[in-house]
């Protein structure tokens, strides 16, 4: 079989698994309870594309030229034609592997997590519909059908989010994701119409054929205008909030969604565009000063976070940033790198988490059984401690992913964050000085990251079970802690793997070249994708790179150490305390969040919304909508004053018309 | 013999009159109302039939001494009405029916109104075109006023009639100077007019002003949400998109037809109307709380955003146009029938968003579909109306106008907050009281999920249509 | 070019003395006995001066409308019935449509009973 003849087919199974999930469970009650054949079928749909997906893979060069297929031409507009056709190129595999396989993993791991959900059916048609809508994103062949991917994945998530809809705090948190989302994408349609009108076409070979078409401040717009939509998406600043509250969704979909699969979606659209990024060092230096605010603000924000999925969330938009300082100092590879590492130990940790609550609900539940009504929240990590007892499998992987976070040898992180930090310094050297003061914040991240991982893997496992000595009735109630099923821990440990020899796909030529051959090439990925993304030359001197490795291992080790002497053994509270009487003010303003979202409420959405209301309600009310008030406000008056008021309300609007005609007639005219 | 040659080239417009005159008789001896619904509808249909195998043949030409033409722009504008006025009559009768006014009249003026959108829609020849208009004007000023024992209707009628007559004026003032400047109503002439004086452009302004009215663009939309709110909701539904379809087609045969040379003078005007109409209406809709009101208000957005592709005035702008009614037409007549069902299905008059919490949950495929309705109406992939905005601007882009495509783009992206609000409501609040909807009738929900299917279909294969232009 | 205009002239002369002539005869000759109702402007009954919000019978406008659309019907059909004998049947057939449709309005005005002046059974017609 031809290799391109697979493309359609890994499209169409997802969306497959959607429609007769979806229509099947809408329609037919009876259907609804099948819940294993739907699960396995849902997780076939993207199994199968997963193993396509290797097939592609194993079919590819790096130096192949990328297989297409063309379905149809979708719009037609004037000279210019946009087609639904699919374009996978060394970039778009790599992608797809993670997209499927961990989706194929998170889907197996929900049959186990959503067992009990009357939503069942509906959780994995909206799943596959998400895969269905990520893998237009990576695959189009045009700006336009990543569009309608990256629009997609957003009402996925939409949906996802908001999916145990009786509960408003998701209902407003899905809306707010939403809305936040809608204002990245419009600059991304702006800047997609920047580059028609420059280029003349939307698709990805016409675009790197003609970049000499694009002006340099063309250039300039396009990449700042991609960039705010990707802040939107993946969740940089100032448009990050949204991701922290997303995860009133359930647990395997932030593990897919907002931390595996969509959230980087930015990082793909700017490694595809690398070469427009590349014109433009303006922009570049935008995307890092943004990505490495973030990391900082966002791994501040962790430290004092103390619901275990809310650590993770905050973790997740911190690496993010991690990743906008890789592309913003030209290490486009580099944070694909870092993508994918990521996406291994943050699926891992977010699962793993899940399975933490799952159990933390299982002993609410039976602690009601058992007539003690205890209300506690399930994913505080106060209630927690003592765990690695009670779930070894979950204790491990969650271990071995958190290594992995945090940067110690030779987990998969220590080598994606390695190569992000050589190639800030790299830029530093190279471009622009100010590159120096982010490699900096970046190093004080990784540390920071080192030690709130640690503090929470801690602080959950370690020790013994808090719960009991919170809340006297529940003493106890450790008993009814049990290890998830297999579905559910079969997915961790191959996590877990991944997150352990996952580096080494990115493994730095420098270290092969320094014990071994001179000319060595050890980085694979590099290899993989320098053929189409414009990556700067890490040109630093050996000695430099080896300074810069030791430094964060340890860094990291140090901030490990630390973590190990304050949260072991139950100090994790008089830690805390500790941390905000040391810290003061900076402690209060990080728990609270920088009170961004206060800022937004006060200073943007409400004065908008205020001024809308007031301004055009005036409008409205008065000119339109008030004729009701009108009249009836001046029923008071007499009979003749209410027949000046009717028609001089109907006058009104003539009036307007009048006005228009000599707008018109004038601007002919003259 | 010419007179029936040229009848055979007409035929929608024939077979709706014929219809109206059979329902108007159907009114006066009291005919059985399963009859006339079932009459009007098989009228509606052939007209639709007839006009889609016109547009499918592709043959194009003048007819009756060159007043209205057939094929073409015209043919494409015939079959949406005709599409519109189908979809408007099945999804009447259960409608109608509840809030006690089904009369045979109505369909009569339906049909009558079709008629004039018709001949409006294929006008080549001021007169015709005015005659088009005032037949479509006055039956939908009669419509609008259907439900005359509440207030609000009959101030819709009212308003709407005073209104248009105002703006009737203003037109038959513009063709009266058009035709002193040029000496014809032809279009063809006026188009190869070379001596363009101030009569000449004062006719032209004047014109517009009648167009814009119609299609209710920024400043001359003050009727629109009055009528819309006070008329009978899948009335409201017609007069949003067929009147609002044959109006713009009608005036892309103006401009294209009989105006094309002037377009450097009129394009610069209708940007900045397409401007204020796009801010202004998606603005004043995002305060609304009446759904119904914040649709008219949306229609007023929608209608910058055609108005965006006729700025561009080239052929691809038009095209981008007729698309764009067409994907309108489908999910605005959509949105309005599961709209009529909310407010009518147990009796309790529904309005306002607070009123809908929690009813997606009831009857979950119209939930679905009003939500594929409002998706397609903010403009998100893969829908129809994201295709229809896609190609006004990118047309618009073609021709430099970027300032218009960036305001396009911002203001949808605002729009979508007013949207997503609905469903938000219909999705994620519980009602104050529990609700339980009844089923709804088996057509009418057929027909609202066909409507969904095609506002899919459109929106992934545009091409279906946009090649029969 | 005035002789072009001489005849209308002659006409617009002749009208203007004669209604004078009349008026003045009848002025000479008629009996004078003068009472209120004879001296209203309108001898129909109908005064024009009064309170703006009086309320009359709807069957005054409509027999008002239909008395515009069949006077109005004349003024197509008197330049066809002129050169009848040069047009082809297309106008022929063409007319018969218009004055069918005219006829079918006439019916369903009569059905509805908008000519009914007896306001019972006229509002049963309506209802």
């Amino acid at each position: 079989m031809n290799a391109s003849q697979l493309l359609p087919l890994i499209v169409a199974l997802p969306l497959a698994g959607f429609l007769v999930n979806g229509l099947a469970g809408m329609y037919l009650p009876g259907y609804r309870e099948r819940k294993n054949w739907i699960g396995w079928f849902a997780t076939a749909m993207v199994f199968v594309p997963f193993l396509a997906s290797v097939t592609l893979f194993m079919g590819l060069e790096a130096d192949s030229r990328p297989v297409t297929y063309h379905l149809m031409t979708w719009l037609q507009a004037g000279s210019f034609t946009s087609d639904i056709a699919w374009r996978v190129d060394q970039l778009s595999v790599v992608m797809m592997l993670f997209i499927t396989g961990i989706g194929s993993l998170i889907h197996l791991y929900s049959m186990g997590y959503m067992k009990e959900d009357e939503g069942y059916w509906k959780f994995f048609a909206y799943l596959n519909l998400f895969i269905f809508a990520m893998l237009n994103l990576v695959m189009g062949d045009n700006l336009l059908l990543l569009f309608l991917g990256w629009e997609g994945v957003g009402v996925c998530s939409y949906l996802l989010i908001g999916f145990w809809y009786k509960d408003m705090e998701k209902a407003s948190a899905a809306k707010k994701a939403f809305v936040y989302n809608r204002v990245g994408d419009f600059a991304f349609l702006v800047a997609m119409f920047l580059v028609f009108r420059h280029v003349g076409s939307l698709q990805f070979d016409a675009i790197f054929a003609n970049l000499d078409g694009i002006p340099a401040d063309a250039a300039f717009w396009i990449g700042l205008l991609m960039f705010i939509g990707a802040t939107g998406k993946s969740a940089q600043i100032p448009l990050f909030v949204w991701l922290p509250d997303a995860m009133a969704g359930p647990t395997p979909v932030s593990a897919l969604i907002h931390a595996a699969t969509m959230v980087t979606s930015g990082i793909y659209l700017i490694s595809r565009m690398s070469a427009i990024y590349v014109m433009t060092p303006e922009v570049m230096l935008i995307v890092a000063v943004i990505g490495g605010i973030t990391a900082f603000v966002a791994a501040t924000i962790a430290l004092t976070q103390t619901d275990i999925k809310r650590v993770l969330a905050y973790s997740t938009v911190s690496q993010l940033g991690f990743m906008f300082l890789a592309l913003g100092s030209g290490g486009f590879i580099a944070a694909m790198f870092h993508v994918i590492t990521h996406a291994f130990f943050k699926a891992c940790l977010f699962l793993g988490s899940g399975s933490v609550i799952h159990a933390m609900h299982h002993v609410e539940h039976e602690l009601d059984h058992h007539g003690k009504h205890v209300h506690f929240d399930p994913q505080d990590m106060r209630n927690m401690g003592g765990l690695k007892a009670y779930m070894p499998s979950t204790y491990k992987t969650f271990l071995i992913a958190t290594i992995a976070i945090a940067g110690i040898p030779p987990l998969a992180g220590f080598f994606s964050k390695d190569e992000i930090l050589a190639m800030l310094y790299n830029a530093g050297a190279f471009y622009q000085p100010v590159y120096f003061v982010l490699f900096g914040l970046a190093l004080v991240t990784a540390f920071l990251t080192a030690f709130y991982m640690f503090r929470l893997t801690f602080g959950t496992f370690h020790g013994t079970f808090q719960l009991s000595k919170r809340y006297p009735e529940a003493a106890g109630a450790e008993k009814y802690l049990h290890e998830s099923p297999w579905h559910m821990t079969l997915p961790l440990w191959v996590l877990a793997v991944l997150s352990l020899v996952g580096g080494f796909m990115g493994f730095p030529d420098f270290i092969v070249q320094t014990f071994g051959n001179p000319d060595a090439h050890s980085n694979w990925l590099h290899g993989w994708l320098i053929g189409g993304i414009a990556e700067y030359d890490l040109a630093l001197a050996k000695p430099v790179k080896w300074t810069i490795l030791l430094a964060s291992t340890a860094l990291a080790s140090f901030a490990v150490w630390l973590a190990y002497q304050r949260y072991t053994g139950d100090r994790a509270a008089e830690s805390d305390a500790a941390l905000q009487r040391g810290l003061g003010g900076a402690y209060r303003l990080w728990s609270d969040k920088y009170r961004l979202d206060e800022i937004y409420e006060g200073y943007v959405a409400n004065p908008i919304l205020k001024l809308s209301d007031k301004v055009l309600a005036v409008f409205d009310l008065k000119g339109i909508d008030g004729l009701v008030n009108l009249v009836a406000g001046l029923t008071n008056f007499t009979g003749s004053i209410l027949r000046y008021a009717q028609t001089g309300l109907v006058s009104g609007y003539a009036m307007y018309l009048v006005v228009g005609v000599l707008l018109v007639v004038g601007l002919l005219l003259f | 013999m010419d007179l029936l040659h040229d009848l055979s080239y007409f035929w929608p417009a024939a077979i709706t009159s014929i219809g109206g005159l059979a329902a108007m008789m159907a009114a006066a001896f009291k005919t059985d109302m399963r009859w006339v619904n079932a009459v009007a509808v098989f009228t509606a249909l052939s007209a639709t039939v007839v006009a889609a195998s016109d547009l499918v043949a592709g043959h194009s030409g003048l007819l009756f001494s060159g007043m209205v033409a057939h094929g073409g722009t015209a043919a494409f504008g015939t079959f949406v009405v005709s599409l519109g006025t189908l979809f408007t009559l099945v999804l009447s009768r259960s409608y109608l029916e509840k809030i006690g006014h089904h009369y045979a009249e109505v369909y009569a003026l339906i049909l009558f109104a079709t008629t004039g959108m018709i001949v409006l829609a294929s006008a080549t020849d001021l007169v015709a075109l005015f005659v088009g208009l005032e037949t479509m004007s006055v039956c939908l000023y009669v419509l609008a006023g259907l439900v005359r024992e509440r207030k609000t209707g009959i101030e819709a009628a009212l308003k709407y009639f005073l209104l248009g007559a105002f703006s009737t004026g203003f037109l038959l003032y513009g063709i009266a100077l058009l035709y002193g400047a040029t000496m014809s109503t032809s279009l063809d002439v006026i188009a190869a007019t070379t001596d363009k004086g101030g009569l000449y452009w004062a006719g032209v302004g004047l014109l517009l002003v009648g167009f814009l009215f119609k299609v209710s663009a920024v400043p001359f939309h003050m009727w629109t949400p009055d009528v819309y709110q006070g008329a009978p909701t899948t009335i409201t539904g017609y007069m949003a998109t067929a009147a609002k379809t044959s109006a713009f087609v009608a005036f892309i045969l103006v401009l294209g037809r009989g105006l094309q040379g002037s377009v450097e003078q009129w394009a610069p005007v209708l940007e900045i109307v397409a401007l204020l109409t796009m801010i202004v209406g998606n603005l004043i809709a995002l305060v609304q709380h009446d759904v119904k009101r914040m649709l008219a208000y949306s229609s007023i957005a929608h209608a910058g955003y055609a108005l965006v592709g006729l700025t561009a005035g080239t052929l691809s702008g038009y095209d981008g146009v007729l698309f764009y009614l067409f994907a309108y037409t489908l999910m605005n007549i959509g949105a309005f029938a599961v709209l009529a069902y909310y407010e009518t299905a147990d009796g309790q008059e529904r309005s306002t968003l607070e009123q809908f919490a929690g009813l997606g949950w009831q009857q979950p495929a119209l939930g679905v579909a009003l939500s594929i309705f409002l998706f397609s109406l903010a403009g998100m992939p893969p829908f129809a109306g994201f295709a229809g905005k896609y190609q006004v601007f990118a047309a618009a882009i073609e021709q430099g106008y970027i300032t218009l495509a960036l305001v396009g783009v911002l203001t949808s992206a605002a729009a979508a907050f007013y949207y997503i609000r609905v469903m938000v409501y219909l999705y994620f609040k519980s009602p104050e009281q529990p609700v339980s909807l009844p089923a709804v009738d088996r057509l009418y929900g057929w027909t609202i999920l066909l409507l969904a299917g095609l506002t899919i279909l459109f929106g992934v294969m545009p091409s279906l249509i946009v090649n029969l232009f | 070019m005035f002789e072009l205009y001489f005849p209308i002239a002659v006409l617009a002369v002749v009208a203007v003395v004669l209604a004078l002539v009349l008026m003045v005869l009848s002025g000479i000759l008629g009996p004078k006995r003068p009472d209120k109702v004879k001296l209203m402007p309108y001898e129909s009954g109908m005064d024009p001066y009064g309170q703006a919000r009086d309320r009359y019978s709807v069957s005054f406008y409509l027999v008002a409308v239909e008395f515009i659309v069949f006077d109005l019907e004349v003024v197509f059909l008197y330049p066809w019935a002129v050169r009848f004998l040069d047009l082809d049947a297309g106008a022929f057939w063409a007319m018969m449509v218009f004055i069918t449709v005219l006829l079918l309005g006439l019916v369903y005005t009569l059905k509805k009973g908008t000519l009914d002046w007896d306001s019972s059974t006229a509002a049963h017609n309506r209802a």
